[in-house]
């Protein structure tokens, strides 16, 4: 490719971001993938970066053992390497550089990317979520609720689907004309309908009232959003921004519904921060714990200062207050922010989430962001920076919803089918721009480059590992006994998810995963049901009865697809066959076999269980001894003992 | 005394007690002479059986002839008791208090417990240092128990039998004692038969500001060293504080008296500071209208995460000397009663497998705490709620729990106990019906006749009943050195005590017990998979000399 100038550097060493540890190895360049491959031959890692998930490439200024080249990716992962000679490493920069600005979505990997699939499995795959169906299955359309045509060509809101549900006395002219008075012609729309009071979820972008401007159509939707349930007298209005924001708003002919307008509506401000303060959070955020020897006082005061958890609470608050209002009182609720878009998709999604346990389904969760997030508009493009470098509009938005997801799931263990690995690998593929799902920024972008022709589906692929994202302890009948979810918003329940931004440092992390266990303890499970079968099988042909099994699942004899490599889960998972063949050898049995040569084949170690890794001391001090190395470090590689 | 003359007002009915995530109970308080008791006559209800012991401050409120008492335990519940009639909450109150804080040790309720259940195994004998050092008798030949302290007067706060250097007499040892704070001499905590090196623990030496040395000393601690070979001497004090402590008739270790030793000081607090980091740290913890800034920034202002990450650091490090340095390690502070404690006793459990058992724990405990003078009664004699002047207590041990804790979440495999282990030895430190924890050192234990006026706490632990609660299901021994991470990113709040009474933890026990059925219900196919394939096996052979005539 014509960007690359150096295919590959020899000896690069590449640094640990919070130790002194280092490794040497060879950097390939390609034209989707920067590669780093450890050259130590017996546990040669490799390091896999997509161009796509560096954010950005920073050449430090020149030391003695070469060229210091820092790269940040969207996926929170560091890495700092030294390239020897200061020529590599400016060519490296400068076609990294032109490779993670691409200028036309044509070079988005997506398009190059190939899972050797034909175009039936492909189709196939985008067929996956069917969002008309997902509205069937919450009761709509039904005698209050319709689906309209008027946006089958994008000409009353060309950021909205196609589809759209509104109450069925909602005329086309109430409809254009309430979509006039909207910021981007996002007039309220259905986006969850919550059957038991029929009481609806509706969203829509900030009126375009500015001091005293009024409009009867707009007036008229909430009406009819309002007719539509019998249960409720009145709706709630949520603006999700705080109250200042809205003010400043009017001043530009936007601005908040005034309740004198409006009939029986109540109002409400929610005080979520806007895109760019949730930047600044973020990116506060991640300089505190990207400090080497952080102290803890300096860790707790840069969390506090980030106000990261404070926005996560002030989000997780907001989808409550509708998640109550739509559940307890019954009441329709109209979300709004200034768009629609990034708030507005957070606390319907969430709110949605809290209420309704399909979506706290694997299934279930891919519908809830093909709805919320990517039908409704949420601007990937933009806001997880694909194309267009524009740096005030990149923004965690997303991110914030999915680490939503992760303190319930903290909170109720049992709730969700998945676990943190699937929101954690949605959350790697809405950066990758491998699938072509996150792609540009509404629909109507999506149709405009033919993504469903050209590229695949992120869904399916995940649906393809689904046995690596479940939830082992997921229980359906939780769902029966906690249909709506009330999770305390106690401050203390709030905690830092370091899987997530600290996924790729190895030394953070627990080094026995309690989830990577029992997940293979209940495939262990139904495998041997399966064996528990067949042996019955076999002994009765032998004319021996045996008492009935009684599987808690069917068993199933398919194999399992490969085990990502997650340092989440911790080491990698032996292979069952492994499991069976030598049950009395520990799990860290692999890890320890790369590490010991076949001679000394007693050693071991926890994996990742290093004292050097984690810099306990300052133990750099001299004996001056003759019989001592000059410098006394703790320098030893991986941490071994013999059993 | 007659406990008696304590209770004015021995029952009240009408009672209601709240508590937090609980249902409110009504029915009739009784006072005893170690019990607050509620019941509320009703077969299905629980009642509260509170040791006065466990009390660790009250407060009184009336509204009208309304009394309320809030009752704040030292295992940090709060309890909240509405009384009628002014007169009766008032004699109440007055009751608690005055039997919450009785001085004499023998009127503690050890002393009158009597045991429900057949002691099969007495606790009393079951970590005797003849057997620990039966254990190191099979490792090494360098080491021996010396008597020297059988009366206690070498060393008040250390225990008859020591193991030291084979080398060193008597008459050295008392010597190289009358040089340490309080006697405390260098003697052995840890021997890593992996490479053959110790860790040794003692007390600040006594150099005073014109830099004493004592021979004895000097020949003591080097006598542990291997020919050509260094140590460590990690130092729980900066090196400000220690040079400080030499105006007091302290200090640390010259170079030049000490040269086959390198120094390392780190910076553990004192009892005092820690005991004011508790009393924040729940505080914060107890307040439920915190924003989100509020309670990072009074959690962070508690400092007691830090505590925590500078002990485990501190105790990794020596670990670290040890196994990955190759080097002994002499560990002390200023008494050598407390962070030297911590240090020593978590070094072990990341390097020695053994303490990660249950047994081995009891026998840190025992070694580490109990039988190495850590001033358990002064310690606990009060917990976070505490409004009088601290004296001596201080969350030394909780602290010590709460690294242990941390390294079993990090290690989730690797301990044979879980969570609630560590939580109940929380609570019987502070409040017990058990000798184990009572008095400040043996020689005290030996005063009060413990072992035959009181149960020790093991003989009830490991009643296999008992015992069940505390298991981890998730255990699979193994023989390794656990390095845990000490960044702050990966030391959370211990919650299971802090806040313990502040949270419902029904979703969470109902997912802890999904994950034990998943691992049971795997025992139980493997089982079944191979009885099944014994069978199988033995019908296949039955019938071959059939199939083949």
């Amino acid at each position: 490719m014509e960007h690359i100038r150096t295919p590959k550097v020899e000896q690069v060493k590449l640094l640990d971001r919070f130790s002194n540890k280092s490794v040497t190895g060879t950097l390939h360049l390609t034209a989707t993938h920067l590669i780093f491959v450890e050259s130590n031959s017996t546990s040669a890692q490799e390091i896999w970066i997509l161009h796509h998930h560096i954010a950005s490439v920073e050449k430090l200024s020149l030391t003695t053992s070469g060229c210091p080249l820092l790269i940040q990716c969207r996926n929170f992962r560091v890495v700092h390497f030294v390239i020897p000679r200061e020529r590599d490493c400016h060519d490296i920069y400068s076609s990294l550089l032109r490779l993670l600005r691409p200028v036309s979505y044509d070079e988005l990997y997506a398009f190059s990317y190939n899972p050797k699939q034909n175009d039936q499995q492909r189709e196939e795959g985008w067929q996956l979520i069917d969002l008309a169906a997902e509205f069937e299955r919450m009761g709509v359309p039904c005698d209050q609720w319709q689906l309209t045509d008027v946006n089958r060509e994008y000409k009353v809101c060309e950021t909205y689907p196609r589809d759209l549900y509104v109450p069925i006395t909602a005329s086309k002219p109430i409809i254009v004309g309430s979509s006039k008075f909207r910021s981007k012609g996002r007039f309220p729309v259905l986006t969850y309908f919550y059957q038991e009071k029929k009481a609806a979820v509706c969203r829509c972008s900030q009126p375009l009232s500015g001091f005293s401007a009024r409009c009867l159509e707009d007036e008229h939707m909430l009406q009819a959003i309002s007719k539509a349930n019998h249960n409720s007298r009145y709706i709630y209005v949520m603006d999700t921004r705080p109250k200042l924001n809205a003010l400043a708003n009017r001043a530009a002919g936007k601005g908040y519904e005034n309740e004198d307008n409006y009939s029986n509506i109540r109002f409400q401000f929610v005080g979520i921060e806007n895109i760019h303060v949730m930047r600044g959070s973020l990116q506060k955020l991640l300089e505190v714990v990207g400090t080497r020897s952080l102290s803890m006082t300096d860790y707790l005061v840069g969390l506090e200062n980030s106000g990261w958890l404070r926005h996560i609470k002030a989000i997780m608050d907001a989808a409550i207050f509708l998640a109550k209002a739509v559940t307890v009182e019954g009441a329709s609720v109209l979300v709004h922010c200034s768009d629609g878009w990034d708030r507005t998709a957070q606390v319907c999604a969430l709110g949605s989430l809290l209420m309704d346990p399909y979506y706290r389904t694997i299934k279930g969760f891919m519908v809830l962001i093909e709805k919320d997030w990517i039908s409704f508009g949420h601007k990937f493009a933009d806001r997880c920076d694909q194309l267009n470098p524009d740096p005030k509009e990149v923004s965690p938005i997303f991110t914030q919803f999915l680490e939503c997801v992760w303190q319930l799931a903290e909170q109720f263990p049992q709730a969700f089918e998945f676990s943190e690995w699937f929101l954690i690998q949605i959350h790697e593929h809405v950066h990758s721009c491998q699938f072509g799902n996150f792609l540009g920024n509404s629909q109507r972008q999506r149709e405009d480059l033919q993504l469903k022709e050209r590229t695949y589906s992120l869904w399916a692929h995940l649906l393809s590992e689904k046995q690596n994202y479940l939830n082992p302890v997921y229980s359906p009948s939780f769902a029966e006994s906690h249909p709506v979810l009330e999770p305390s918003t106690q401050a203390y329940h709030f905690k830092f998810w370091r899987n997530m931004y600290h996924q790729y440092d190895r030394s953070m992390h627990p080094r026995q995963s309690i989830l990577k266990h029992v997940l293979t303890l209940k495939e262990s499970n139904r495998e041997l049901e399966g064996t528990v079968q067949a042996l019955k099988t076999k002994l009765q042909k032998f004319g021996v009865s045996t008492s009935p099994l009684k599987p808690k699942t069917p068993p199933r004899g398919r194999s399992l697809p490969p085990r990502p490599q997650s340092l989440i889960l911790g080491a990698p998972l032996l292979s069952r066959k492994e499991v069976q063949q030598d049950e009395d050898e520990e799990v860290f049995g692999e890890e320890a076999r790369e590490d010991a040569p076949a001679s000394t084949g007693g050693e071991r170690t926890v994996e990742g269980s290093s004292a050097t890794e984690n810099g306990y001391g300052e133990l750099t001090g001299s004996f001056g001894s003759k019989n001592e190395p000059g410098v006394v470090t703790l320098e030893f590689g991986v941490a071994r003992m013999t059993c | 005394m007659e406990f008696a003359e304590l209770i004015k007002t021995p029952r009240v009915d009408g009672v209601v007690l709240h508590r937090p995530f609980m249902p409110t109970v009504e029915g009739t308080l009784c006072l005893t002479g170690h019990h607050l008791i509620l019941s509320s006559r009703q077969d299905n209800t629980e009642e509260l059986w509170l040791l006065h012991a466990n009390i660790d401050s009250i407060e009184k409120r009336f509204i009208g002839s309304l009394g309320t008492i809030i009752v704040k335990c030292k295992d940090l519940r709060v309890i909240q008791l509405d009384i009628p009639g002014m007169e009766e909450c008032l004699n109440i109150a007055n009751s608690i208090e005055a039997l919450s804080t009785l001085d004499s040790v023998s009127l503690m309720y050890p002393f009158f417990y009597r045991p429900l259940f057949e002691v099969i195994e007495d606790g009393w004998q079951l970590f005797v240092p003849e057997e620990a050092f039966k254990d190191l008798e099979s490792m090494t030949d360098e080491w021996r128990l010396s008597e020297v302290n059988k009366d206690f007067s070498v060393c008040p706060s250390y225990p008859s039998l020591l193991t030291v250097p084979k080398d060193i007499d008597d008459e050295s040892l008392c010597k190289a004692a009358s040089f340490r704070h309080g006697g405390r001499f260098p003697v052995l905590s840890y021997y890593h038969k992996k490479n053959g090196m110790v860790m040794m623990r003692a007390a600040q030496p006594l150099t005073g500001t014109n830099g004493r040395r004592c021979k004895e000393d000097e020949k003591l601690i080097n006598a542990t060293l291997c020919a050509g070979k260094r140590g460590y001497i990690i130092d729980t004090r900066t090196i400000a504080v220690a040079q400080q402590a030499k105006a007091r008739g302290g200090g640390f270790e010259q170079e030049a008296n000490y040269p086959q030793w390198r120094r390392i000081h780190k910076a553990i607090e004192r009892s005092n500071v820690l005991q004011e980091s508790l009393i924040k740290l729940v505080e914060a913890c107890n307040d439920q209208s915190h924003s989100m800034d509020r309670w990072l920034s009074k959690l962070e202002a508690s400092n007691w995460q830090s505590n925590v990450k500078e002990i485990l650091t501190t105790a990794c490090l020596a670990a670290q000397c040890i196994d990955r340095e190759g080097a002994s390690v002499l560990v002390h502070g200023t008494e050598g009663t407390d962070s030297t404690l911590q240090v020593t006793s978590l070094a072990q459990i990341i390097l020695d497998p053994a303490c990660r058992t249950i047994r081995g724990f009891e026998a840190l405990i025992e070694r580490e705490w109990l039988q190495a003078g850590h001033p358990f009664q002064q310690r606990c004699a009060q917990s976070a709620y505490s409004n009088g002047k601290p004296r001596s207590e201080a969350p030394v041990f909780l602290l010590f729990l709460d690294c242990v804790w941390q390294i079993l979440r990090q290690f989730p495999c690797s301990f044979q106990f879980n969570e609630n282990f560590l939580i109940m030895l929380f609570e019987h430190t502070y409040a017990s019906q058990f000798g184990t924890f009572l008095g400040n050192c043996v020689a005290e234990r030996v005063k009060l006749q413990l072992s035959q006026k009181t149960v020790s706490l093991w003989s009830w632990v490991n009643r296999p009943q008992e015992l069940e609660r505390f298991l981890n299901p998730l255990y699979e021994p193994n023989n390794l050195v656990i390095w845990p991470s000490v960044a702050p990113q990966s030391l959370l709040l211990w919650e299971g005590v802090f806040l313990r009474w502040n949270r419902s933890t029904k979703c969470l026990d109902e997912a802890h017990q999904e994950m034990v059925h998943i691992i049971e219900y795997n025992k139980e196919l493997q089982n079944k998979v191979n009885s099944l394939r014994r069978q199988l096996a033995q019908l296949e052979t039955e019938d071959s000399p059939l199939q083949t005539p």
